[in-house]
């Protein structure tokens, strides 16, 4: 089977037109310029800098207390950068109260005033700019259809259930017609159903009103499933800035690779140049041999480097398959989540891989079972190659 | 069968007991004052008359009940001592607890802004006094307020002044006195509402628009008002009849009710004046009361 052209090839679903970043004369509507920012003796945000266009689905992802929050707080201007430059619109945003930025935030608690009934919590933002009463009336029943409140307008925030709340929570905050809104894990107050619903309700109001939308998540899904771009974020820093399929595909570190998602990874020292454009490596202190390819030409010969692969891009069978990187085991445990099984494989050195098979039948014949030998096996372009 | 009877027999009980601490301590006490209230003064033990007397049974109450007057209760609307006295009193009341209020607010905001682990040690601060006697603390301000006391030697040493303020025995040193005892009972009320507060609303009012000011005045002061209520009722309620304060730190001018009443039960021996002014302070006491529970209901209501 021949190769497809590198050129058609694509990772992960893209909005193949928008994509701005990839225009090196487009101008970022935010700017954060070598941007740190200290709580006492704690760096939270360690000399960041990140573009953000306008009309993104951006998502700042990463574990707790990596500095995700306070990027969003700088934004919103709760927090002054210690040192470096945030700019909108190539405004320096320095000194710019919360009440004077053109930014609007949805908390994590969504922060919905109790004493206020929906209606006047998402009049709240237009009555401060002085708008005037019948216009208020307007765009407040605008939003009420926007987020399909439509009859909920007097109730108190107490009246309503979760879902109702973000939702009110998302009109408050659009309301005023913001450039960026951010939003702090929005969905986390949800039950899974209810979230990936909502998931796809929040892409279809941020490609209907073209506003910027930020959101600060720690949960993978969301962010692959809603974003535009993600940053992951470690230890204040951004580890990796890009589309969902390309953070999945091709991280850029060890850590990307392993918060998102699940990954195998070897540790391997890289022997030389095999065939076709393939280099050989020996992983497991030199027991196991592989073979992987290189298309951004980072390996050489002597080199460390772990070596990555999905646990969907592993096949696991009872017969010994033909081709590269078969990896003998035993079967160590499976667990059958119903769309996909798991298969956790030990392996001779007691290190534990896991490979995951689509169901993608409703009967097999002879299932795996518990205890029994198999092989485990990938192509060589399924890996991805990480510096150690 | 026996199991339930006995089971209701003892919730009954459990119900009963506060109804009867309430009826032994408080309405029967009541009735007391208020039949003397409408008794006439003599000069006699007991100094009033009609008294009842059971051993004549039905006819005796009758009689009783026919010798009552309100003449004591018109004695004090026609007297403009009383009415000044519960008017200066309600005065009184209405000034230190609107700056009880302004003192006590930022107090406990503060104290519900301070770090988790200070709180604690804050509210202790704010009850610390109570561990020293009352009486003792006003005498206290007596040393720190008389005209060569400690406020006015340390103002003299700072040159501020030359010659001493003369604040004991005036109507700011009852000022004084009653904003500093009853401070705790607006600060922790206050403080209850304040720390349960998010402090994210305060953040969301500001993201859409609001200055700090108008985040104070649209968010914190509606949530905060179940607070400002239970604190200046509870400052309030109180100061109205309150005699220490008066009686030590305030001049013959200061007229206050609980002083009043003081002085016609103990100076005047008119037991049947006395306890009408009595009555009369807890029926004006009794309607900011009902208003407050009224309130309260609504609020929960609306809750719901």
């Amino acid at each position: 089977m021949p190769a497809p052209e590198k050129s058609s090839r694509a990772v992960g679903a893209v909005r193949q037109a928008f994509a701005p970043w990839r225009d090196p004369s487009a101008r970022a509507l935010i700017r954060f310029e070598n941007v740190t920012k200290r709580f006492g003796g704690v760096t939270a945000i360690d000399d960041l800098s990140l573009d953000i266009f306008e009309g993104e689905f951006f998502c700042l992802l990463g574990p707790s207390g990596c500095g995700k929050s306070t990027l969003m707080r700088m934004l919103a201007g709760f927090e002054e950068p210690s040192v470096g430059r945030v700019s909108l619109a190539g405004e320096d945003l320095a000194g710019v109260p919360p009440y004077r930025r053109p930014v609007n935030m949805m908390f994590q608690s969504y922060a919905l005033f109790p004493h206020m009934s929906v209606e006047r919590n998402i009049s709240y933002g237009l009555k401060q700019d002085g708008m005037a009463r019948d216009a208020i009336a307007v765009r407040v029943s605008e939003m009420l259809k926007l987020v399909q409140m439509e009859g909920f307008a007097s109730r108190r925030p107490d009246q309503l259930s979760g879902g109702q709340r973000q939702r009110v929570a998302l009109a408050r905050a659009l309301a005023k017609s913001p450039k960026v809104l951010l939003l702090d894990e929005p969905l986390g107050a949800l039950d899974k159903k209810l979230r990936e619903e909502t998931q796809f309700e929040l892409m279809d109001i941020q490609i209907k009103l073209g506003t910027t939308f930020i959101v600060v998540t720690h949960d993978q899904e969301e962010a692959m499933t809603m974003a535009d771009r993600i940053a992951v974020m470690d230890h204040g820093r951004v580890v990796q800035v890009a589309t969902p399929g390309e953070i999945y595909e091709q991280p850029a570190s060890r850590f990307v690779a392993e918060f998102v998602g699940d990954i195998n990874i070897f540790d391997a020292v890289v022997a030389g140049r095999g065939g076709a454009g393939l280099w050989s490596l020996h992983a497991q202190s030199g027991a196991l041999p592989l073979t992987v390819d290189d298309p951004d030409e980072v390996l050489h010969a002597g080199d460390h480097v772990a070596v990555a692969v999905r646990p969907e891009k592993m096949r696991v069978s009872r017969e010994r398959p033909e081709g590269e990187n078969v990896i003998e085991g035993e079967i160590w445990d499976i667990g059958y989540l119903g769309d996909w099984t798991v298969y956790r494989v030990k392996l001779d050195d007691g290190a534990v891989i896991r490979v995951t098979r689509a169901n993608a039948t409703r009967f097999v014949e002879a299932p795996l079972d518990w205890e029994e030998k198999v092989f485990v096996s990938f192509d060589p372009d399924s890996a991805v190659i990480l510096s150690r | 069968m026996n199991g339930v009877r006995s089971r209701g027999i003892g919730r009954a009980l459990v119900i009963a007991i506060p109804y009867l601490w309430l009826a032994v301590f408080f309405l029967l006490p009541v009735a007391i004052v208020l039949k003397i209230a409408l008794s006439e003064p003599r000069l006699a033990m007991p100094p009033y008359w009609p008294v009842l007397d059971l051993t004549e049974g039905g006819a005796g109450l009758v009689a009783f009940v026919r010798d009552l007057s309100f003449d004591n209760f018109r004695f004090l609307a026609e007297d403009d001592l009383y009415v000044a006295s519960i008017l200066s009193s309600l005065r009184i009341a209405a000034i230190s607890t609107a700056i009880l209020l302004v003192i006590g607010f930022p107090m406990a905001h503060a104290m519900a802004r301070a770090p988790g682990s200070w709180r604690p040690m804050l509210v202790a601060a704010m009850i610390l006094p109570f561990w020293t006697s009352f009486l003792i603390r006003v005498y206290a301000w007596i040393g720190i307020l008389k005209p060569e006391g400690l406020l006015n030697h340390w103002l003299l040493g700072a040159g501020l002044i030359s010659s001493p303020l003369t604040i004991l025995n005036t109507e700011t040193a009852v000022f004084i006195g009653l904003v500093y005892t009853y401070l705790p009972f607006m600060v922790l009320p206050l403080y209850a509402s304040l720390e349960r507060m998010d402090h994210s609303l305060i953040e969301a009012a500001q993201d859409l628009g609001a200055s700090a000011t108008k985040a104070f005045w649209t968010i914190t002061v509606p949530l905060a008002k179940p607070g400002i209520i239970a604190g200046s009722l509870l400052c309030f309620i109180p100061i109205v009849g309150e005699f220490v304060v008066p009686d030590l730190l305030g001049g013959s001018q200061t007229l206050m009710i609980g002083r009043t009443l003081w002085m016609e039960f103990f100076a005047n021996r008119d037991w049947t004046v006395a306890s009408a002014v009595a009555i009369v302070m807890l029926l004006i006491l009794v309607v900011p009361i009902v208003l407050f529970r009224e309130a309260e209901s609504r609020r929960m209501e609306a809750g719901r």
